[in-house]
């Protein structure tokens, strides 16, 4: 036998008896981050494709999605802060080994170019709104800026859309002492969900038969290569170190089996991949509308079952004695 | 850079937990929470079982992931030692330092919510005193000082005494070893 015990009290809340520091405001800023990059990404790549006509809704309306989708996503990581009055301390220093640093200071760029890519098809996408900017002398000239740069805003948009949907998993990825998040496939899983999620979203709001068939075209290509990137991820899991095969084995008959091969693997990729081939193959359309809300589902299950069986792995094995509530009784006689 | 490691005998340590008790009243550190801990190892098949007593803290490790995926810079290496401290007031509590800490040696601090951890007692440290663990070990099973002088008790220790690290396949190179 082996067997590590603590002789003396530790319970140290969030992190005994075993790591839980981040909960679903986390898995939710990841799955809403993924999909402002893939909305911001689709948005730009119909515009630089010109598919005004084919898909107008994601090339004229759907980036105004992005930075109110990234709000609700910043909130919610907001949230996860232990210190927040400290918030600002994100942006007077860059951490050049910190993915974390790093993706704060995406985020502010992102947010900038975000209004000029709405505000380049605002007029075509938001007339109301288009106008509303028109009555401002300033706000013409900018938005006339906006138009006559389009696709070249569209172009500059694609980098950062990328790195935005990509750097959330680096993020988990760079945690070496997280065997589960610790291979580098993780960034681009997380970029391809983001995206397929994003295609998921045009699906479901657009409402041209053009547009939709386009992107549940898009979407399937998208999961197939969700696929392969989690099989990837797998392989070298099991491929791994004594940590990462131990790791592993948290979705292959530990905690989160039922999440990772339930919730994501069948409910969020597989069901929707065969909704989408029945209707792309024409054999049945009745469900059309059911695969977009299972991607979106699936999308935020892989986040928060990455999120939860990445912080049960671990390189340290303590058995606990120590009852936290014998502390409690102790108080009540105080 | 001062190199500072803690040199603990696992054959001297009786498991005693004043270790636990000296850091807490030296810090401050509010209830529920601990900078350290003792652990009881014990291998074998019975009636063969040999058991260890382990003092353990922050490793202060002179790689240490903590400081290089920290954000805002709060998690630093002081005044060019190894010792791993972090600074309050840069600390937005984002919990990234915990998560990239192979031995789980950070906490939350209650109830103000920055990130808190074992600081090798640098207050006495930088007075020349040993931190209050070490002071305090009723067997002196403890020792602290630098690896650069060759002639310090601890170079000396680990010059002629079997020693481990913890998990130094990390690779975040600990420094509190552990003589066996």
């Amino acid at each position: 036998m082996s067997e590590e015990l603590f002789v003396t009290a530790r319970d140290n809340a969030l992190i005994d008896p075993s790591l839980h520091i981040w909960t679903w405001e986390v898995a939710m800023y990841l799955f809403l981050g993924g999909l402002t990059a893939g909305v911001m990404f689709f948005a730009a790549v119909m515009t630089v494709r010109n598919k005004d006509q084919v898909a107008p809704f994601a090339a004229t309306r759907l980036a105004l999605l992005a930075p109110i989708v990234l709000s609700l996503g910043m909130t919610s990581l907001f949230l996860d802060l232990e210190h927040k009055l400290y918030v600002y301390r994100f942006y007077t220093s860059f951490q050049i080994t910190s993915p974390m640093s790093w993706g704060a200071w995406i985020l502010v760029v992102v947010y900038p170019i975000s209004v000029l890519q709405i505000l380049s098809t605002i007029r075509s996408g938001y007339s109301f709104l288009g106008s509303l900017i028109d009555r401002l002398a300033i706000g013409k000239l900018v938005v006339d800026w906006c138009e006559r740069y389009r696709t070249e805003i569209a172009f500059a948009v694609i980098p950062f859309a990328v790195a935005l949907g990509i750097y959330t998993g680096i993020l988990l990825s760079a945690f070496g002492a997280r065997p589960f998040w610790n291979n580098g496939v993780l960034g681009l899983l997380f970029l391809v969900s983001g995206l397929s999620t994003a295609a998921a979203l045009v699906v479901l709001i657009a409402r041209q038969k053009s547009e939709k068939e386009l992107f549940t075209r898009l979407d399937l290509v998208l999961i197939f290569a969700e696929i392969a990137l989690v099989t990837l991820v797998l392989i070298s899991l099991a491929s791994g170190s004594g940590q990462h095969i131990e790791a592993l084995q948290s979705i292959m008959g530990g905690s989160y089996t039922f999440s990772f091969w339930v919730l994501f693997v069948t409910i969020g990729l597989l069901i929707p991949l065969l909704l989408e081939v029945l209707e792309i193959s024409g054999i049945s359309k009745s469900l059309a509308m059911l695969a977009p809300v299972l991607v979106l589902f699936g999308g935020y299950a892989l986040r928060q079952v990455v999120l939860d069986a990445g912080q049960e792995s671990t390189w340290t094995h303590y058995e606990t004695q120590y009852d936290a509530e014998l502390l409690q009784r102790l108080h009540s006689h105080d | 850079m001062t190199h500072f490691v803690m040199v603990i005998d696992t054959r001297t340590c009786i498991g005693c937990g004043d270790c636990v008790v000296a850091c807490k009243t030296e810090n401050n550190v509010p209830d529920g929470l601990n900078r350290d801990w003792v652990v009881e190892a014990t291998s074998g098949t019975y009636p063969d079982l040999k058991t260890e007593f382990r003092s353990e803290r922050c490793n202060h490790c002179s790689n240490a992931t903590c400081v290089t995926m920290c954000p805002t810079g709060a998690s630093h290496h002081w005044n060019d030692t190894n010792i791993v401290l972090v600074d309050a007031d840069k600390c937005t509590g984002c919990k990234a330092c915990i998560a990239a800490c192979p031995y789980d040696a950070r906490l939350v601090m209650h109830p103000d919510g920055y990130i808190d951890k074992c600081t090798f007692c640098h207050h006495r440290v930088e007075k020349g005193l040993d931190p209050a663990c070490v002071s305090t070990c009723p067997t002196g099973c403890m020792h602290f000082g630098s690896l650069d002088d060759p002639h310090s008790e601890v170079s000396q220790l680990l010059k002629t005494r079997d020693h481990k690290a913890l998990k130094p396949e990390t690779g975040n190179y600990p420094n509190v070893y552990y003589l066996i």
